[in-house]
């Protein structure tokens, strides 16, 4: 079983990955938003870079923030992105 | 009456403050906020999170009519290009007493600097660009109200 997922980035995510948004397949070992961080980690050096400093970024599934403890269900979209500086 | 509005064009302060005035509470509170002038700046670039943002800004607007007797809250948000001394924000609450207005837009500004998927970009007169980043000031400052 394999799982789909849309993620979509702002701000210096964005820049650094070179992309706003993109479809994941994950296998079904990934659960957590944790486990899809890590797992994208471990397919491609880029976001090893970019995700280095997990304590920078913020997440938020189907437009809710949420940590990285969070299960992904049957969530569609998963947001990554730097802490928020509006107002 | 809750308004929210995210918007790329400028809006008019004194018009959304007097719709708010004449809901007849007595007590009408307001901030606006600009980009300002530091150092060598020249203008703002506001991102934001279009299928967020305004579910997350009805949210704080719902979270201070829960917690204050407003009559009518009014959020305005700007993204895109905006150069030094731009209209950002306004925050405009009505309520019966001066205390409940004041107090509910101060708690909208602190919550929308921590829980508002924008983010700013400064960029400089000589055409360079840094992403502005969060201030523990603001952590503290949402974190200081009670829920």
């Amino acid at each position: 079983m394999t799982y789909q997922i849309d993620i979509v980035y702002f701000s210096w995510v964005k820049e650094r990955l070179g992309r706003d948004q993109e479809t994941i397949i994950c296998p079904a070992s990934v659960e957590t938003v944790g486990d899809l961080v890590a797992h994208l980690k471990a397919v491609d050096s880029i976001y090893q870079q970019v995700f280095s400093d997990l304590k920078k970024l913020r997440f938020a599934l189907d437009q809710d923030f949420v940590g990285l403890e969070a299960s992904l269900g049957d969530s569609r979209e998963l947001a990554i992105f730097p802490p928020v500086t509006g107002g | 009456m809750i308004k929210i509005l995210v918007l790329d064009d400028d809006f008019d302060a004194g018009a959304e403050i007097a719709n708010l005035s004449a809901l007849g509470g007595g007590a009408v509170a307001s901030f606006v906020g600009q980009v300002r002038g530091d150092g060598q700046l020249d203008a703002l670039e506001l991102e934001h999170y279009p299928a967020m943002t305004e579910k997350a800004l009805r949210e704080i607007a719902e979270k201070a009519d829960k917690q204050w007797p407003l009559h009518g809250v009014t959020i305005i948000h700007r993204v895109g290009r905006l150069k030094v001394g731009e209209q950002i924000v306004l925050a405009c609450t009505c309520s019966d007493h001066r205390q409940a207005a004041i107090e509910a837009c101060s708690f909208i500004m602190d919550q929308l600097k921590t829980v508002a998927p924008f983010w700013k970009k400064e960029i400089k007169q000589d055409g360079s660009e840094s992403w502005v980043e969060e201030r523990q000031s603001d952590i503290d400052a949402a974190k200081s109200w009670k829920d």
